[in-house]
């Protein structure tokens, strides 16, 4: 019986998203692991903490643009 | 996996002080039972006495209080003035909250980044000072000592592709099967590097009318199958504006130098709730909306009511600091004295 196939998931414009833990070989060999149910790699290189993504591939706004958006969360 | 640290008893919180006949009907009502109905209709719904009445009847479905019997939580003449007190909040965020369908439009609204946003995060990341991130944690505390327990409710309620998914997410928050990795355990060791008292229920005194109704909305939500929708709605709020939310406050801790015992709390959910965004929106809402359409309207009202209930306790938090104030009711002892 052949090992089910790991499933990958491409996002149009965000990270990958990888089922299970994983470990990650950097570059310089460095190993990262990520024992999350599901792990999400960075794709746009923007990430501060690759290779995992930290939602920096999303679209900034200025402020006045933003606030014109009614009942939009912006303490958190 | 087991636990390296050694277990604490569970210890109930005390009642709360009330602050107004409201909720000393209702604290009185917990401790020896109710007979009288309190007139409910009518009351201010943001205001700190049917914001604490709410908490305290809520709280019964999850760790109860000191000195309370533990079937006060079916107590029908509680349950009758917890359902009073709770129409009287939903009529009102039905009517402050702009009602709308189309709910990847409203997702879209909240994956934009503001690069120079107002909420308390960016103030913190800017300007904050160690008192004023005590401050944040102690009310924040309300839900993340019970992080993820309001949304469990909905899980029954949600079948297939939907319920896997947000259940991944929260196994996630639970610590994917390690108990010292849960996020309410890492929110109380973060309260203990900051000075704070990390017991369950320990700033409910302290925490203002808009701190109780953002948790109050998550219990709202998820104690009422009618309003899975919304319940869904919320999370997905909290899921996608949390990771850079949360990154404005590693930033500040940092810029602060706070300890990284401190920091790991928002640093862990940095990453997270960048995955729990793609599962939020991809395995939950998209396979939900599939299956049952004409939850819509009840998923942009959630996300709408929080966001709504955000920038309210926002706005009071980030309005006391301009005016030199302690944002809390009881104020901590590094908390400047006030006007």
């Amino acid at each position: 019986m052949p090992e089910p196939a790991r499933e990958i998931v491409l996002t149009d414009d965000g990270p990958m998203l990888v089922a299970g833990p994983v470990e990650v070989v950097l570059p310089d060999g460095r190993r990262v692991r990520s024992d999350r149910p599901v792990s999400a790699l960075c794709m746009c290189r923007r990430s501060r903490r690759q290779p995992f993504c930290d939602t920096s591939h999303r679209t900034k706004v200025r402020t006045e643009e933003d606030r014109a958006q009614p009942q939009r969360p912006t303490s958190r | 996996m087991l636990s390296r640290s050694a277990p604490r008893p569970v210890e109930p919180p005390a009642l709360p002080e009330p602050r107004g006949p409201l909720s000393a009907a209702v604290v009185g009502g917990l401790r020896r039972g109710l007979e009288i109905l309190p007139p409910v209709e009518g009351a201010d719904p943001y205001s700190e006495d049917l914001q604490l009445a709410l908490y305290c009847l809520y709280e019964l479905h999850y760790r109860g209080f000191a000195g309370v019997p533990d079937d006060r939580e079916w107590d029908p003449v509680l349950l009758t003035v917890r359902g009073a007190a709770e129409k009287v909040f939903l009529d009102a965020l039905r009517s402050d909250v702009e009602p709308g369908g189309d709910v990847d439009a409203e997702l879209e609204s909240l994956l934009v980044e503001p690069v120079d946003g107002r909420g308390v995060s960016y103030h913190l990341r800017r300007d904050g000072e160690r008192w004023q991130v005590r401050e944040y944690v102690a009310h924040r505390s309300l839900y993340h000592l019970k992080e993820a327990d309001p949304q469990a409710w909905v899980i029954a309620r949600l079948d297939g592709a939907a319920k896997a998914a947000l259940v991944t997410i929260e196994h996630d928050e639970y610590g994917a099967g390690d108990p010292d990795r849960m996020h309410a355990h890492l929110f109380g060791e973060m309260m203990r590097a900051l000075d704070l008292d990390d017991s369950y229920g320990a700033y409910v005194d302290a925490a203002p009318a808009a701190t109780l109704a953002e948790v109050n909305l998550m219990s709202l939500c998820g104690l009422h199958r009618s309003l899975r929708g919304a319940l869904v709605g919320q999370f997905a709020a909290v899921e996608l504006t949390s990771s850079p939310g949360s990154d404005r406050l590693v930033r500040a801790m940092r810029r602060l130098d706070l300890s990284e015992r401190a920091v790991e709390f928002y640093a862990e959910h940095v990453e997270a709730d960048a995955v729990h965004e793609q599962l939020v929106r991809r395995g939950v809402i998209a396979p939900l909306l599939a299956t049952e359409p004409a939850l819509a309207a009840d998923v942009v009202f959630g996300i709408r009511a929080s966001g709504f209930l955000a920038d309210r306790f926002g706005d009071a938090v980030l309005d006391s600091w301009a005016a030199g104030r302690p944002s809390l009711r009881v104020p901590l002892p590094d908390a400047p004295a006030g006007a």
